[in-house]
């Protein structure tokens, strides 16, 4: 976790030791390494290129003109009401689904692996360790295997076609509890804990006032990657509902791709998909572009234990 | 995985002491405190199973339940005669005698054996490349390649969809390929894939990278070492456990490829099959003939495929691997 901050501000006084010097002597190195950087660029940004683009034609201009140019008339604004008034307006109650269901799936599941994690960490109760141990075993079993038993599951107490049906499978998170034990275990002194239950702190006291501010940063990550896996999941949503208007943007979208596609008299339009898609996504990239340091922290828990 | 001897020993050696600190001296203070604890331990007990109820709540609810109830359904036959009838392990025989099911099995195989040394190989460069770069554009690079990430599976291979079409796409244009038929879809996959997830992967290993103490390439520096060889000989041993978790990653993910194959079936339903993937093929089973007992028998052989594959690689490499 430490190596993250450092890469911003403390990288600052190297570099300028070190860039005088390998500028002289691996000129040859640098250039190709910034080639082979600037191709892949490209190929990352490609695809956000192209929607940017095709977002401003109709549906004709999709298919008639230079794929990764502008068309003459931009028709932007128009797709996007067409966008939010297709199959009254049905769009925006993806939207709004997708993010109900992130959020609540993301600050349940982040609460519930932070007691988890930090009694891990820092509480001493029997069984902890055989606990521990099925937990990480546990990681391993692939989420997608459970989707159909679960939605059996589900059928079984009538809750399939519900809100619950999504939210609830998306609070069980153990690797974020495993990221949250690693970090509670080095950033929660235990003396602040021995010293709060000197003055009489209750358990639930403590790890609110000592263990969760400790935390913090880690917490943040575990809720931005929850609502990030929610707010892209798929098969649980497109198992568990057919009701359209609980369907997230994922769920949505692939609806209309499919009747698009297979061209079976839906009212889907490419441009209207299109415009859709970027929609979808902005929210994510802007969330990304602001946390970045979240991100990488978190995968840097991950990585670096 | 869980290194037990360390976990069993602290456990027998101080049973009511101090939390995990195997690392900190036994200072008198420590001790001190540690007895002054003891009557509080019964408390500390109460309190950590009260904090890990919702969770284990959850975990045997959406994770043991489901596995077990899938276990028990996979055993069943539904006959329109008789209702559910136990078929001892007849559906598992079905599955592995089904050459649909097979070839999905193979399918992804291959896909994993050419795609994720492909995506981790190009992770890997890429993070070295910017560890050693420290200039603006390198930053740049480094945001433009995470970006996928934050794209939702459907989004991403929806994009992709279009640029592969020959008519919206300027893909085919160029190379004269048709990207999806039953030749080279695979290969379209593949490339979704690892344009989602190298930038992700990259990252892991940068910042792996990142935790490597840097007086290591001075002294190999002024041993004469290039970048090369230090990117080679140094960087790459030292960041060989995080290599490793990204590669179980890929594998967990790899052999439940789902997303992908499914949104791009209606582009070309004869090349993606309804059996494309082990995955495909049980959610096709269960949702379109409605073949719940085979389709339970289906996933629970690929998550226990999933599971024991990994737990090998895990065991396997153990000492390199990230997840202790």
């Amino acid at each position: 976790m430490t190596t993250v901050t450092n890469d911003g501000a403390g990288a600052g006084p190297e570099a300028h030791i070190r860039a005088p010097r390998r500028a002289t002597r691996f000129t040859g190195g640098r250039i190709a390494s910034h080639a082979v950087m600037a191709l892949m660029t490209v190929y990352f940004l490609l695809p956000f290129w192209w929607l940017l683009v095709a977002a401003t034609k109709d549906n004709d201009g999709l298919f008639g003109s230079a794929p990764l140019w502008f068309a003459d008339e931009n028709n932007f604004f128009d797709n996007l009401s067409l966008l939010f008034s297709q199959e009254n307006g049905v769009y925006l109650k993806w939207l709004g689904n997708s993010a109900l269901y992130s959020v609540v799936s993301g600050v349940g599941a982040t609460a519930i692996a932070a007691l988890a994690g930090y009694a891990f960490a820092k509480l001493r109760f029997p069984g902890r360790n055989v606990l521990f141990a099925a937990l990480l075993g546990l990681i391993m079993v692939p989420a997608t295997a459970l989707v159909l038993p679960t939605y059996l599951l589900m059928s079984e107490v009538g809750l399939t076609d519900t809100i619950w049906a999504v939210i609830l499978p998306s609070l069980l998170n153990p690797f974020g509890v495993y990221l949250l034990r690693v970090y509670a275990h080095d950033s929660v002194p235990d003396a602040m804990l021995e010293a709060a239950r000197i003055d009489g702190a209750g358990e639930l006291r403590v790890f609110r006032s000592v263990a969760l501010p400790a935390m913090r940063p880690a917490l943040v990550t575990v809720l931005l990657f929850t609502m990030v896996a929610t707010w892209n999941n798929f098969f649980l949503p497109l198992v568990m509902l057919s009701d359209n208007t609980l369907f997230p943007l994922t769920v949505g979208l692939r609806t209309w791709y499919m009747s698009a596609t297979i061209g079976n008299g839906g009212p889907a339009l490419f441009n209207v998909i299109v415009v859709g898609a970027l929609v979808a996504i902005v929210p994510l990239i802007v969330a990304f572009l602001l946390l970045q340091r979240y991100w990488r922290g978190g995968l840097t828990i991950g990585a670096l234990k | 995985m869980t290194d037990p001897d360390r976990s069993t020993t602290t456990t027998r050696e101080e049973p009511p002491g101090p939390g995990d600190q195997d690392r900190a001296a036994d200072t008198p203070q420590r001790r001190a405190g540690a007895a002054r604890r003891r009557p509080r331990v019964g408390r500390q007990a109460l309190a950590g199973w009260l904090f890990v109820t919702p969770f284990a709540v959850l975990l045997v609810v959406f994770l043991l339940l489901p596995m077990a109830y899938s276990f028990k359904i996979s055993l069943y036959r539904s006959t329109l005669v008789e209702g559910e009838v136990f078929a001892y392990l007849d559906n598992y025989r079905q599955a592995l005698g089904d050459p649909e099911f097979r070839r999905g099995v193979w399918r992804v195989i291959v896909f994993g054996l050419v795609q994720t040394p492909v995506m981790i190989g190009l992770a890997w460069l890429a993070a070295l490349l910017i560890d050693e770069a420290t200039s603006r554009f390198s930053r740049l690079f480094r945001l433009a390649a995470f970006v996928p990430y934050a794209v939702p599976v459907v989004i991403g291979t929806l994009m992709w969809g279009f640029l592969y079409s020959p008519n919206t796409g300027p893909l085919s244009a160029l190379t004269d390929l048709n990207f999806l038929s039953g030749g080279t879809v695979l290969f379209s996959l593949g490339n979704i894939v690892t344009w989602q997830w190298a930038g992700y992967n990259m990252i892991v290993l940068y910042a792996a990278l990142q935790g490597v103490p840097r007086e290591i390439y001075e002294s190999a520096r002024i041993d004469g070492a290039g970048p090369v060889q230090i990117a080679l000989r140094i960087k790459t041993p030292m960041i060989s456990a995080a290599i490793v978790l990204v590669t179980i990653f890929t594998i967990i993910g790899t052999l439940q490829f789902f997303t992908e194959p499914l949104i791009l079936q209606p582009l070309n339903p004869g090349a993606i099959t309804n059996s494309y993937t082990p995955n495909v093929y049980a959610f096709h089973q269960a949702f379109s003939f409605q073949q719940y007992n085979y389709s339970a028998a289906i996933s629970f052989l690929l998550g226990l495929v999933v599971f024991v594959g990994s737990y090998i690689f895990l065991f396997a490499t153990r000492r390199r691997s990230a997840l202790r």
